[in-house]
Order: structure tokens, then C-alpha cells, then sequence
């Protein structure tokens, strides 16, 4: 039983001395250290991060903006490369979504055997190197694979061919959504989805109006960075695709190729295209953390309170 | 609409929750559960709503046989010890969960939905949500939201358990006035005697998975029909001892016990509450024990005293502020202890 008296005094906070008594608290390092370690900081981000995203624009823009235009619309493989990255993009972050929303209903609100096993192989594809991904769909689904010739009689082409591509890209992405939204429903318990199952409520309706809502936030930033990590993969993609100009190339792989065909300036023209989506999922990520945490702030909340003012 | 429960039973791994546990409920009447934490009350509520399956035994609403049917087939409210407001919705929309999810036109959902508000008085806080209410007000929104629906049913788990004692106090005459408005069967869960008393129709004291007594407040305190019930519900001074012969002996008293007049001995426990004792200063008539007053302190309308024995058996009396002052008693001097009743148990007989 809680119950505390409304509205609570925040917890008193040892005073902080005054600066003008000299009164130094002891963790505050001198000035000429803050100032060298600021310093530090900054340069390193300057040169592996302002200078190269920098660079990049002004690679893309060097020869003007009508060069930009023809390098990136002129080129009939270049268009063929945003297509399928358009396409296997929305398909990897679109499976990922309905495993991630499985996944973390499954741990969140379940105990089984081997509950905690799988909660560490959701995370199994960000510490694999993405060529071993890629190399393994090879082993699984090429000629030379376990499924390739049964795969091949049937009439059905994965390797080379988007369903590949797609899968690939899905396996990479695959933690994101799981992620975000686990330690979410964790904090929020079951006991709304009880008591709409209790009102009436259908498993569809109780997941639609009750779940999906007090999760969203949680839900779209897993979502946006899926997305920008499905459509700059590049390593499980490089092996699969078999880099067939035209067809099987995707934007990352497009960058690389009119790289290693000196045609710098369009390679520079296509990879802002990449950093564009970078920029503006930095700015997204931004806006969504802070509702995020807003939402798992509140999950966590409700449960423990008594009263607040009324 | 009524409810028969027959034989309930449940277990949780090696925990017996609920054992052989029967139960009729008449329709309109408003149902405690009483018992301390483990007593299987919880349990037993979330059965008869479908919340939980039972190992054995079946759940009658009215004639029909509800034991397998899933809880949102049931057409009961139920209100959670901790609301389980939507946190996303607003009250309005809370409370009218219940009839969206069953698709009904908007115009009656929205007179319906301000008709409840307008019955636990938040009709200008619909537009809220339930963060920025205090916890009194969310508890009555959690219950229009059950009754929103029209159940069949209203279960309500340990419903004031995480307010405030004024709070607390205000929202019990306010149920008890609601249901006799609505008079809708209702059950609900509580550790606290005083709410069970204050609020119910008939009683159900609960006890390590069985009904232990089941009636209305005045019978279950004036007649508690076991030694659990008689500890259960306040304080209470027992004495150990012996029956034979058609008496009592338990601590120095010794009171007429009819119902064994063989002459076995057997153990025999005797309780009386401490109200039923008074301070004399004579060794009257009858039994009497001798005691030394150890303290005297006043608790709102009646003065605590506590004794001890000889044999260092501590006792417990209530005396009106009438009778203390006319007594005047002081810590150390030696007085005699007088029972105007005393309850005696012998296995499960009672006096």
C-alpha cells in the first residue's frame, strides 16, 4: 500500500557552496584541464565527423548545382539504385516492426524457457560483422547453399535478386524496434491490457487502443533508426546482391562502384543523399529521445505513486 | 444477478490459494471479502471475474455456467487496486472504453459517458487525463469506467487501498451510497475491518485459502465462529486452558461450557475482547482475575488499560472515559479484572 502526501517536497539537495567564499568543491577539476579536455573533445569530433559530412556537400555541390541534378537524375543505374533502396528499406523496416512488436510482447509480458536466450540473440546482429551476415545467407540460400537448388527448381530466386537484398538488410536491422520497445513494456506492465480485456476488448482492439498508443514513441524512434541503418547497409548487402549494375545495386553500393569508376563527383552527387537522410535522422532521433523518455518516465511513474495534487 | 460459486479450488505451484471454497451471492447485494494477505480473497475475486482459471469447481452467474468463459465474454467491471487507468486517454475517453469497444453509436456513448461523470462527480474534468488527477478522483473514474458497460457484476480489488485514511473514509460512504443508487451485485477484496464493516451487506472472512465465516457485520463481530474470526477482528485477550465437566478453566476464569459435560479434559482456548472486560477494585462474584495496572492511556473515546497478571499473562481493557474516571486508576496498584463475557473455543465448538 502507497501512499504519500500530496504534493511531495523534492528531496532536499546538500547547498552547494559559493563560488565567492573559494570554497571549491573538490571534484571541479582547474581550469586549464576542463579547458584541454573541452578541447580535445572538440577536435576529435571536428576531424572524424564536422570535416567529413562537410566534405561530402562540398564534393557533391563542387561542380554546381546542375552537375549535382545530372549525377544523381541523370543516370539511368543511379535512379535504379534509389528505387531498390526505396523499396528493400521500407519491406526490412516493415518486418522488423511486426517482429520487434512480437518479440518484445513475448518478453515483456511472459516467462518461458528460454526467455532470456532469446533476449540476447535479438542483439546477435549488431556484434556480427556484416559480411559474416551476408556470407551465411550465401551458405543458406546461393546455388552452392543447403536451400539454393531446392530454391532454384521452385522457380524462386533469393540471392542476386531484392528478396536477398531484403533479407539481408532485415537480418542487420533486426534489434532495433525489439529494443526500443522491450525495456518500454516492461515499465508499463499489463495491467491496462488487462483491464481493457476486461472492458470488452477484442486482442486486436486492446492492442490498437490500448498498447500501440503508450508505446508510439518508443515504437518511431526503433522505426527511424531501422530505416537509416537499413538504407546505408552495406557489407551483408555487398555479398548477396552480386552487384549487378542496374539491378541489384543500392544506393550505398552505387556510391562505392562510381567511386572505384573515378567518377568522383557524382559518387560524392549520391553519397549526400545518404548523409541528407543521416542529418535528418539526427534531428528526428533529437525530438523522439526526448518523448521517449517522457514515455518510459511516465510508465514507470504511474505504478509506483500514490497521489499527486489534485 | 446472482452468483453461486461451488467448490472452487486453486492452486499455485506448491501454494494452495483456494481450497473447496462455496459461496452464494444474491443479486443486489454488496459482498466484502476480509482476510490478511494470503487468504486467497485476491485470488477468489479474480475467478469469479475470469481474470484467473480455478484448478476444480465451477462459477454460476444467475443459472448459467460462466467457469470456462473468458472475461471480456463476462460483462463484469472490475476495478484494479491500482485503477489501471489508460494513461493515454482522457477521463472520457476512459470511461467510455467499455462501449467503443463494443461499437455502440456515439450519441449514447456520450450521454452515457457524462451521465457516470456526473455520478462520481467529475463531470467538468472529462477532458483530463488521469496523471493530472489526485488519487481519489482516478479511483471513482476507474469505477465509472467498470460501470460504464452496464456489468452484470462489479468486483472491486482492495478499492482504497493506495489512498490516504480521508480519502479513504470519503470513498467508502460514497460506494456505500452508490451501490444502494445502482444496485448492482458488488464484491470487493479488503484487508481492513473497518471497511468491510462499513460498507458491506454480508461479510466473508477469508483464511489461508477457505471461508472461515460468512455473514453480516453485527453476526461475524458478535459471533465469530472461529478462534481465526475472533483474533481477526481486533484486539482480543485470550487465555489458554481446559474444558471438563461442563466447565471452562482457561486462565484463572471459570465459566460454564455446556456443550462438553463429559469427563474428559480437553485444551480449550477462551477469548474476550477487551471491551467485554471491567476493573474492580473488590474480588467480586464470579471469576475474577487478579492484576496489577501497568498503564493508562486514552485513545479517542475510550482509556486503554493495559494489565498483567501474576503469572505475567498481559491483559488489554477498554473502559469508557465515565467508568475510568470514576475509577481513577494509577500504574502499580493491584485491581481485579472482571469478564463480562468470555467466548470459548474447543476445536471448532463455540459457547
Amino acid at each position: 500500500m502507497s501512499s504519500a502526501p500530496a504534493p511531495r517536497p523534492l528531496p532536499a539537495r546538500p547547498a552547494r557552496p559559493k563560488a565567492d567564499g573559494g570554497a571549491r568543491i573538490a571534484r571541479e577539476d582547474p581550469a586549464p584541464v576542463r579547458w584541454a579536455l573541452t578541447a580535445a573533445a572538440l577536435l576529435v569530433i571536428g576531424v572524424l565527423i564536422v570535416v567529413p559530412v562537410a566534405n561530402v556537400f562540398w564534393q557533391a555541390f563542387r561542380g554546381g548545382l546542375a552537375a549535382y541534378g545530372r549525377a544523381i537524375f541523370g543516370d539511368a543505374d543511379t535512379l535504379a539504385a534509389i528505387r531498390l533502396t526505396l523499396t528493400v528499406a521500407p519491406i526490412a523496416v516493415a518486418v522488423n516492426t511486426v517482429f520487434g512488436l512480437a518479440a518484445a510482447w513475448a518478453i515483456a509480458r511472459f516467462r518461458f524457457p528460454g526467455r532470456t536466450f532469446l533476449t540476447s540473440l535479438i542483439d546477435l546482429p549488431f556484434s556480427v560483422s556484416p559480411v559474416v551476415a551476408g556470407l551465411s545467407m550465401m551458405m543458406l540460400f546461393g546455388m552452392q547453399g543447403y536451400l539454393g537448388p531446392w530454391l532454384r527448381a521452385h522457380g524462386w530466386k533469393i540471392v542476386f535478386a531484392t528478396p536477398g537484398i531484403v533479407i539481408a538488410t532485415a537480418f542487420v536491422t533486426l534489434p532495433f524496434v525489439a529494443r526500443e520497445l522491450i525495456p518500454t513494456m516492461e515499465a508499463l506492465g499489463d495491467e491496462e491490457e488487462i483491464a481493457a480485456v476486461s472492458l470488452g476488448a477484442s486482442g486486436w482492439q486492446t492492442f490498437r487502443r490500448v498498447t500501440l498508443p503508450n508505446v508510439k514513441w518508443g515504437l518511431l524512434y526503433g522505426l527511424i533508426l531501422c530505416n537509416a541503418r537499413a538504407m546505408g547497409e552495406f557489407g551483408a548487402v555487398y555479398v548477396v546482391s552480386g552487384r549487378i549494375t542496374g539491378q541489384t545495386d543500392t544506393i550505398p553500393l552505387r556510391v562505392e562502384k562510381l567511386f572505384q569508376e573515378y567518377r568522383t563527383a557524382e559518387s560524392f552527387a549520391v553519397a549526400s543523399l545518404l548523409t541528407l537522410l543521416a542529418l535528418v535522422t539526427l534531428v528526428l532521433k533529437v525530438f523522439l529521445e526526448e518523448r521517449r523518455r517522457r514515455e518510459l518516465a511516465e510508465a514507470a511513474r504511474l505504478d509506483t505513486e500514490g497521489e499527486v495534487a489534485p | 444477478m446472482s452468483v453461486s460459486i461451488d467448490r472452487l479450488s486453486k492452486r499455485f505451484g506448491g501454494f494452495t490459494a483456494l481450497e473447496d471454497v462455496s459461496l452464494e451471492i444474491s443479486g443486489g447485494e454488496l459482498v466484502a471479502l476480509l482476510g490478511p494477505s494470503g487468504s486467497g480473497k485476491t485470488t477468489l475475486l479474480r475467478i469469479i471475474a475470469g481474470l484467473e482459471s480455478a484448478d476444480g469447481g465451477t462459477v454460476r452467474y444467475q443459472d448459467e455456467d460462466v467457469t470456462d468463459r473468458p472475461v471480456r465474454e463476462r460483462n463484469v467491471g472490475f476495478v484494479f487496486q491500482h485503477y489501471a487507468l489508460f494513461r493515454h486517454m482522457t477521463v472520457f475517453e476512459n470511461v467510455a472504453f467499455g462501449l467503443r469497444v463494443r461499437r455502440r453509436p456515439a450519441a449514447e456513448i456520450d450521454r452515457r459517458v457524462n451521465e457516470l461523470l456526473e455520478l462520481i462527480q467529475l463531470a467538468s474534468l472529462g477532458h483530463r487525463y488521469p496523471s493530472q488527477l489526485s488519487g481519489g478522483q482516478r479511483q471513482r473514474v476507474a469505477l465509472a469506467r467498470a460501470l460504464a458497460a452496464e456489468p452484470r457484476l462489479l468486483l472491486l480489488d482492495e478499492p482504497f487501498g493506495a489512498l490516504d485514511a480521508k480519502v479513504r473514509q470519503e470513498l467508502r460512504s460514497w460506494l456505500r451510497r452508490l451501490h444502494e443508487e445502482i444496485h448492482v451485485t458488488s464484491i470487493f477484496v479488503t484487508h481492513d475491518q473497518d471497511e468491510a464493516f462499513e460498507v458491506a451487506d454480508r461479510v466473508v472472512v477469508m483464511n489461508k485459502g477457505r471461508i472461515e465465516q460468512v455473514g453480516t457485520p453485527q453476526e461475524v463481530f458478535d459471533h465469530p465462529a472461529t478462534p481465526f474470526v475472533m483474533d481477526f477482528l481486533g484486539n482480543v485477550n485470550v487465555f489458554q486452558g481446559r474444558v471438563e465437566s461442563g466447565r471452562a478453566h482457561v486462565g484463572g476464569l471459570s465459566v460454564d461450557y455446556p456443550d462438553h459435560d463429559s469427563g474428559d479434559s480437553r485444551p480449550a482456548t477462551g477469548y474476550v475482547r477487551p471491551h467485554e472486560l471491567d476493573v474492580v477494585r473488590e474480588p467480586g462474584e464470579g471469576t475474577n482475575i487478579e492484576a496489577t495496572v501497568v498503564r493508562v492511556h486514552a485513545v479517542g473515546a475510550v482509556v486503554r488499560v493495559l494489565l498483567e497478571d501474576p503469572r505475567g499473562e498481559v491483559l488489554l481493557v477498554d473502559l469508557g472515559r465515565e467508568r475510568a474516571g470514576e475509577l481513577g486508576l494509577v500504574a502499580g496498584e493491584t485491581v481485579w479484572v472482571a469478564p463480562r463475557r468470555v467466548r470459548v473455543f474447543v476445536h471448532d465448538f463455540q459457547i
